[in-house]
């Protein structure tokens, strides 16, 4: 690493520059704050490398043309907020049924409907877990910093192919927006994770079949001679639809457990000090650095809390959160809504120990001052 | 030849097909399929996309790369497989509710980007997989089973709205002559830009049966009476224009494609 790779950058610029160097190539997007950048520097870029972008009429079109794209071979990334994401939903359901690998980004902002739209929220938790109807496993990624926003936009590339199901990038308004000083790491460091392509010739193709040893079926691109049939319905493993109850039990427990059985691979986290922490926040993007902020506070104070920080918000790290639910007194979820992820660690980690929530959804981040005095007096 | 057509280009494992006896999609699927036949194409080179209802249950039927998308999507789904792979021959296969009520969106802006996509709607006038619910394409009047006492809405000119949207080619044909539909569709397919085809076919299960327009070959039959060819209808005088739907090409203009115009700035840098 050089001192020549230190960037100034946004998040939302750091965003991209992880999916171009994942290998995007493409980008369907709509126009929305506080996402936009990510479609303004991908429309600047894309063209000058050979990719494609292209400024849809809506959000259903963005993301029903980046599935399309993705169908040929190519990586594709579309980028949305609040209202937007909303409209996501119909295409990311066809993505989990049809398993087509792509990333949409959610940069997160005040709502219901149009809300706040300049201000941070986390308000989306649970609607990238269950905004989609059926039912189904997510993958939804959640970094804190700008160069972990870059890592982990990689991250979801890599998930996307392997996994072969479409993954939720979340940010907030407030790191989308931050500018910070990122090493960007040499393009021959980075780990790079392709879509499987089949093993076998045309006449032997099983385009829904997972081979032994494999997690997911192999994909054919569209134009390289296998001739096979996406749909939304349940189908059989020739991509055929079917009312078949048998079969449509096996797809959706197969769509779920692929993601549900492979949580070790999946999950990453970060540990703050916690070696011997008595009590926990469970915080992620902005309000996990505020958490930060104040659990250094607390310590010099000596006070024993550390932050258990969930990178990959789903599926959710259910044996490290049930570690620490065993070793710590309380844990206390510190989020911009009204709860919604403290329901999941209550599910978890009440039965070992209390768990407490601390929101708010004024359209402000949830300040370092306000945690400490959450702590001392909660 | 019918069947040599059929073992050529059809799953035909998949069939028998879903459609009710008397349908008229299986005769606008055999034309669409006799004109890339015609035009002699590789079947790895030609993608069908199509979103849902009757119609669009065709493209699971197709030997060649098939999407069936959500409901109104297809163009938009099309947009990306084009754009993300230019070599490909798209075609969108698409019912009067898939692609003027929910996907009219995405219509209006495929045809104005005049993406290379051949379009074929297959307009039967009604909501054939709920059962019968009115759509944009219910003559006004006509009775659908959300309009018991007749339907109230203006029904839209699709051939008018793509033209007005950018379409560099548009074109309506029926049913009662397949020909006419095969032909429509070569020049579609060898169009370089966005070409719009509007197939009109019959729904005797639903359509026929609520408005009480006979059995399918009275259908079929009504449909010629009801159109008049464009070269015909421009020969009549104005008073008896009144009423008739026009079909034959209905519109070409040359206009520079999509992804041409993307390939120039890639290629300027």
């Amino acid at each position: 690493m050089t001192e020549n790779n230190k960037r100034l950058m946004q998040g939302n610029e750091a965003c991209v520059e992880g999916a171009i160097a994942a290998g995007m190539r493409f980008f369907a997007g709509y126009p929305i704050t506080p996402s936009t950048e990510i479609a303004e520097i991908s429309a600047a870029k894309l063209p000058r490398i050979g990719g494609k972008f292209i400024q849809m009429e809506d959000e259903i079109a963005s993301i029903s043309a980046i599935i399309g794209a993705s169908l040929t071979g190519v990586k594709a990334m579309t980028a949305t907020s609040g209202p937007g994401f909303s409209l996501k939903q119909e295409g990311i359901g066809y993505a989990i049924m049809a398993e087509v690998p792509c990333v949409i980004v959610n940069v997160q902002r005040g709502g219901p409907s149009t809300g706040l739209p300049t201000s941070p929220a986390q308000g989306d938790i649970m609607q990238a877990r269950w905004g989609t109807h059926g039912e189904h496993s997510i993958i939804a990624l959640y970094p804190s910093t700008v160069k972990e926003i870059f890592d982990t936009t990689i991250r979801a590339f890599n998930l996307s192919e392997k996994y072969r199901t479409p993954v939720i990038l979340l940010m907030d308004e407030v790191i989308a927006h931050m500018r910070e000083a990122v090493d960007l790491p040499d393009i021959s460091e980075i780990k790079i994770y392709n879509r499987k392509k089949p093993s076998v010739g045309p006449e032997e193709y099983k385009p829904y079949k997972v081979l032994k040893g494999n997690i997911v079926p192999e994909m054919a691109n569209i134009g390289e001679g296998y001739r096979y049939h996406v749909t939304g319905l349940i189908h059989d493993e020739s991509g055929a639809p079917t009312n078949d109850n048998r079969i449509a039990e096996e797809l959706v427990l197969r769509l779920v457990n692929k993601i549900e059985n492979n949580l070790d691979d999946i999950v990453y986290y970060e540990k703050y000090e916690l070696d011997d922490a008595e009590e926990a926040i469970v915080a992620f993007g902005a309000t996990a650095r505020s958490a930060k902020s104040a659990i250094d506070t607390l310590r010099a104070k000596g006070r024993r809390i550390g932050m258990f920080r969930p990178i990959t918000i789903w599926p959710s790290p259910k044996k490290q959160l049930t570690e620490l639910a065993k070793k710590v007194k309380r844990i206390m979820v510190v989020e911009m809504n009204m709860g919604q992820y403290l329901l999941e660690v209550e599910r978890i980690a009440g039965k070992y120990t209390e768990v407490l929530g601390y929101g708010r959804v004024n359209g402000e981040l949830v300040t370092p001052k306000e945690i400490v005095r959450f702590v001392e007096e909660g | 030849m019918g069947n040599n057509l059929i073992e050529k280009y059809y799953r035909t494992e998949r069939l028998p097909h879903i459609w009710c006896p008397g349908c008229g999609n299986g005769i606008v699927l055999r034309a669409i399929v006799k004109a890339i036949d015609n035009l002699g194409l590789n079947k790895d080179d030609i993608c069908v996309v199509s979103g849902i209802g009757c119609s669009s249950r065709a493209t699971g039927y197709l030997d060649f790369n098939t999407v069936h998308t959500t409901h109104g999507r297809a163009l938009a789904f099309a947009t990306g497989i084009k754009l993300a792979n230019p070599n490909l021959h798209v075609i969108v296969i698409t019912g009067d509710g898939d692609c003027a009520a929910i996907g009219g969106n995405h219509l209006i802006h495929a045809a104005r980007r005049n993406i290379d996509i051949t379009t074929v709607v297959f307009n039967n006038n009604i909501y054939g997989m709920t059962g019968g619910q009115y759509s944009p394409t219910t003559p006004t009047g006509d009775k659908g089973t959300t309009a018991p006492y007749g339907n109230i809405d203006p029904n839209f000119d699709l051939c008018e709205l793509a033209k007005s949207a950018g379409a560099t080619y548009v074109s309506r044909s029926t049913v009662y002559g397949a020909n006419m539909i095969t032909k429509q569709v070569e020049e579609g397919i060898k169009n370089k830009g966005f070409s719009f085809i509007e197939a009109l076919t019959i729904c005797p299960t639903y359509y026929g049966r609520k408005n009480k327009k006979g059995d399918a070959p009275e259908m079929i039959n009504q449909l010629k009476e009801m159109t008049i060819n464009i070269d015909a209808y421009y020969k009549l005088p104005q008073e008896k224009r009144e009423g008739r739907i026009v079909i034959g090409e209905l519109y070409r203009v040359q206009r520079e494609e999509y992804i041409e115009k993307y390939n120039r700035l890639i290629n300027s840098f």
